[in-house]
């Protein structure tokens, strides 16, 4: 059974919050990676945010699935095919040159029997243009103020600080992600980030609430240092967090298997990706940083630093071998 | 309580007939309406203006439900996907397109149709009626009946008194009102004698070959001036005074007699003599209106016609518009913001109007060529705020909120072509998504069952309770508030499943906690860990219920919709926690089978506080 018949029984001790100088290096290298990738490459932006091209004409006996496959083969990356009227097609991809835009025209002219001058050719703007995204970049930052004031009531600043920086980092390795494979960012994709944002602090806040539980005890004479209580509560809630975890990324794994195997390109594997990738993240940086940037900051106030220092002297220890005696305490 | 909930839900969806929820533009298809700019000599329009034009017409589409429009540039065109087929209200209201403008009444007149008139007459304004049918009522109507009937049906004063509830009951202030009733009162008796004598002398000069003496015109007028004092004189008694010149003469046949035309611009005031407004095409699409220039305009529903001067302020100077009760009355009253710039404007305008005669004290609102509301001015008003208010309803008065509030439009557009068009998205996407949906449902379940056992069943159970309430309540939202969903909707659904049963894990764990930590009976268990779960899936719901709002606010299109998703789901989650996965397993602990923890209940003491032979850490497996 091993693992987890332990995971099981909650006897798992793992000393997260002492490894910090491992995962900030980790999430240092994280992040930087992911800046650059945005920089350098930036994001495969879709026709919502770019505008593209929409190919019309009328032909009757054929389906959606025969039209895509039409524009797909003459090296278009996305389209969305679309049935206008009775036998009008909609036929629209990214922005395309002057050369692609007459190979599609005349390949959809071949392949359903209609003249050449038949196919129109629109080139439309964004419908997330700058206005929309702008908002969404306003919508981002009240809610995060947002976020930070009810965190800091509910719990206290330090907890809300470490929350938020744990949901950037999460965005932003997220995005780095996408940047450095490519994958398309659509409206679905957005969607997908901005659910991200409610389970990472979602997430956190569990977290937090347990850590905030169980070091509301730490006084004079507790046999505890603030980060080992930290990481005893946060093994204490490990179990739930990979529980839960399970439970949500169980369905975005099927849908995103079912998108990209079965189906290809397309809303589906834009959004589950996104999801999947986020979700992945999020798990690791409510551990591995919202708790151990918690308990650095936790650590400089005078309260905590004085339980440190009396329990270092008294030989009760400190860093990797805290979260053992942690353990102890509790039972 | 649930079962109540469960119960009002499904009822009302049965109740309506509606059992399926309403899909979005992906799922659905909908409605693509192409706009095409009206410019002189077929110029384009400069990119920003467009630009802007794209913004307004996106917040107007989105403001009619919490569905995903899609509002995109196409080279000069503006092409709008709207979801679902025929949606003719969002339709019409895109299609109203041009520049929202103030511009003060130089003149005004009924329109010559009563059949049209008298039917409409009643509905206009409730208070309208009564008045003129009870002659103990000081009100203009009852005097101008008797005057004006016995000469012509055709006269111009037998509908005026009538149709003018509508019109003349609207008035502007600003929004203390306290201000503005004396102010009115003291206005009126000065006013009126300046009216009197210049459009005597006006009128005999304009109509004199028409062998109607100027004493005629001026009382059709002034009749009708007397009407609108009526009106306002609910809120006004001193404005009763008004309908005082009674003569009694034939009405008159030409329209300008009684027109004060100083200052009017004579080819305006020919396209006022020769707007028939009781032909609908004249009021409607297609009257592009120079706000540097004078303009001879109907108002909405045809009753009057107006000449206007020179535009003043536009829409582009309003910074908000909202509907309201005013405080302690039930009078619904539009409110309206000026952004600092037409503040000024604004505060010029309605002091010039409030320091003129009748009829010119009115401010008309035209949006689209047309005269949606001339409220009278009641008092100067600077600092930029103003209060429309009479005879509004909530419909009307919202209507009109919107209209000043998103009638910004810089352009002038034509409806090249209205299309129904499928859905952006494969029938394959949808199937696929819930195919894949139900796989991971699936293998929740399994997940839940294998490791929590007997409890897994109480998660499960909470799950189908938390689908059904979404279910219905994506439904009954769907044709009460146009919530449609869209395929990223379903999937935010899907993912939710991991939030709720988040809630039921949590709790779990904390049940399984205080087992280990010695706890004899299930029972004392159940609520201890109850106690200290319920604090963290508060926070942890706030949080997720905190993003949703802030997005729903600040976000436009799929994004809003999404956040209401979102937001409804995380509600959901607390109504099944707190109404069902609680007091169910406060049930289930009274069961043998649970209490006595049974090696399948999840809640075997022995397994979980067995003590292990190796104290090895190791690093965890994520997920």
């Amino acid at each position: 059974m091993g693992l987890a018949r332990r995971l099981y029984r909650g006897e798992i001790d793992v000393d997260f919050v002492g490894k910090w100088r491992l995962w900030y290096s980790l999430s240092g290298l994280l992040l930087a990676v992911s800046l650059a990738g945005l920089l350098f490459n930036g994001l495969n932006l879709g026709v919502e945010f770019k505008g593209g091209t929409i190919f019309s004409f009328k032909a009757t006996q054929t389906t959606v699935q025969e039209v895509r496959e039409s524009v797909l083969d003459e090296g278009v990356h996305q389209v969305i095919v679309q049935q206008a009227g009775t036998d009008g097609w909609r036929a629209t991809t990214e922005s395309l040159s002057e050369d692609t835009r007459a190979q599609v025209q005349s390949a959809i002219a071949k392949d359903f029997n209609v003249p050449v001058d038949q196919v129109s050719i629109q080139a439309i703007g964004p419908s997330w243009g700058g206005e929309v995204s702008q908002k969404a970049w306003i919508g981002l930052g009240v809610f995060m103020l947002a976020i930070i004031l009810y965190l800091s009531m509910a719990f206290e600043p330090k907890m809300a600080l470490a929350a938020i920086v744990a949901l950037v980092h999460d965005l932003v390795i997220t995005a780095g992600i996408y940047a450095w494979s490519g994958f398309e960012v659509t409206p679905a994709t957005l969607l997908g980030f901005l659910t991200i944002l409610g389970y990472s602090l979602y997430d956190a806040v569990v977290v937090f609430d347990m850590i905030k539980e169980v070091t509301a005890k730490l006084g004079h004479t507790s046999k505890q240092t603030y980060s080992m209580a930290a990481n005893n509560a946060l093994n204490h809630t490990l179990i739930r967090s990979l529980n839960t975890s399970l439970v949500a990324i169980l369905p975005v794994a099927a849908i995103l298997f079912i998108g990209t195997t079965v189906l290809g390109a397309g809303t589906l594997k834009d959004l589950s990706l996104s999801l999947f990738v986020g979700m992945i993240v999020g798990t690791y940086s409510s551990l591995c940083v919202a708790t151990p940037l918690l308990v650095t900051l936790k650590e400089r106030e005078p309260k905590y630093q004085a339980i440190a220092r009396r329990l270092a002297s008294t030989g009760g220890g400190k860093g990797s071998k805290g979260s053992k005696s942690a353990a102890v305490a509790k039972s | 309580m649930l079962l109540a909930l469960i119960l009002a839900l499904g009822g009302t969806m049965f109740l309506q007939k509606a059992y399926t929820p309403k899909l979005g533009l992906d799922l659905a298809g909908g409605t693509t309406v192409t706009l095409t700019p009206v410019t002189q000599n077929n110029a384009s329009p400069p990119e920003e203006i467009l630009d802007r034009a794209v913004n307004i017409i996106r917040d107007r589409v989105n403001g009619t439900g919490i569905s995903d429009a899609e509002v995109a540039k196409s080279g000069d065109n503006i092409i709008i996907s709207i979801p679902g087929v025929g949606q003719n209200e969002a339709i019409k209201l895109v299609a109203t397109t041009a520049e929202l403008r103030f511009r003060q009444v130089l003149a005004v007149a009924a329109t010559q149709a009563p059949q049209d008139l008298a039917t409409n007459a009643p509905t206009p304004s409730g208070s309208a009626s009564p008045s003129a049918g009870t002659s103990t009522s000081p009100t203009a109507q009852p005097s101008t009946q008797p005057s004006s009937q016995p000469s012509t049906s055709q006269s111009i004063t037998t509908p005026s008194a009538s149709p003018t509830g509508k019109a003349l009951s609207s008035a502007l202030t600003a929004p203390t009102p306290a201000s503005s009733a004396p102010a009115q009162g003291a206005a009126d008796p000065t006013a009126k004698p300046a009216a009197t004598q210049k459009t005597g002398q006006d009128g005999k000069t304009q109509t004199g070959q028409d062998g109607k003496t100027t004493q005629t015109g001026q009382d059709g007028k002034q009749q009708e001036q007397g009407g609108k004092k009526g009106q306002e004189a609910k809120t006004s008694p001193s404005a009763k005074a008004s309908p005082s010149a009674q003569p009694s003469t034939p009405p008159a046949q030409d329209p300008n007699a009684g027109i004060d035309t100083t200052g009017i611009d004579p080819a305006v005031l020919e396209q006022f003599n020769k707007l028939d407004c009781s032909n609908p095409a004249n009021r409607g699409q297609g009257v592009q209106d120079d706000p540097a220039k004078q303009y001879a305009a109907c108002e909405t529903d045809g009753s009057f016609k107006y000449v206007l001067d020179v535009a003043k302020v536009v829409g582009t100077d309003i910074d908000t518009a909202s509907a309201g009760v005013r405080q302690g009355t039930t009078e619904w009253v539009v409110q309206l913001d000026f952004k600092s710039k037409g503040a000024g404007e604004w505060g010029k305008l309605t002091t010039t109007a409030y320091n003129s005669p009748e009829p010119r004290n009115m401010v008309a609102v035209v949006l689209d060529g047309v005269v949606i509301t001339a409220p009278v001015i009641q008092s100067p008003i600077p600092g930029g705020r103003a209060e429309i208010t009479g005879g509004f309803d909530q419909l009307s008065a919202t209507n009109l909120a919107d209209q000043l509030k998103y009638g910004a439009l810089p352009l002038k557009f034509n409806r090249s072509s209205v299309d129904t068009v499928s859905s952006t998205l494969g029938q394959d996407q949808l199937e696929g998504g819930l195919i894949a949906g139900v796989i991971g449902l699936g293998l929740v379940v399994l997940y839940c069952l294998l490791y929590y056992r007997g409890l897994g069943i109480v998660a499960v159970l909470s799950l189908v309770v938390a689908t059904i309430i979404t279910y219905t309540a994506v439904v009954v939202l769907g044709h009460n508030a146009g919530f449609r969903l869209s395929l990223p909707h379903i999937i935010g659904l899907v993912v939710s499943i991991g939030i709720t049963a988040d809630s039921f894990i949590v709790y779990f764990e904390r049940i399984r906690d205080e087992m280990k930590e010695g706890r004899r009976t299930l029972r004392a268990a159940v609520e201890v860990a109850w106690v200290r779960a319920r604090r963290t899936i508060l926070i942890a719901d706030a949080v997720m219920f905190i993003a949703a709002i802030v997005l729903y606010f600040l976000a436009v299109g799929g994004v809003a919709g999404f956040a209401f998703a979102m937001g409804l789901t995380t509600l959901i989650d607390i109504v099944v926690v707190f109404l069902f996965t609680k007091p169910f397993i406060a049930l289930l602990a009274k069961m043998k089978f649970f209490a006595k923890g049974h090696p399948l209940s999840g809640l075997d003491a022995e397994r979980m506080s067995e003590t292990s032979s190796t104290g090895r850490t190791t690093t965890p497996q994520e997920a």
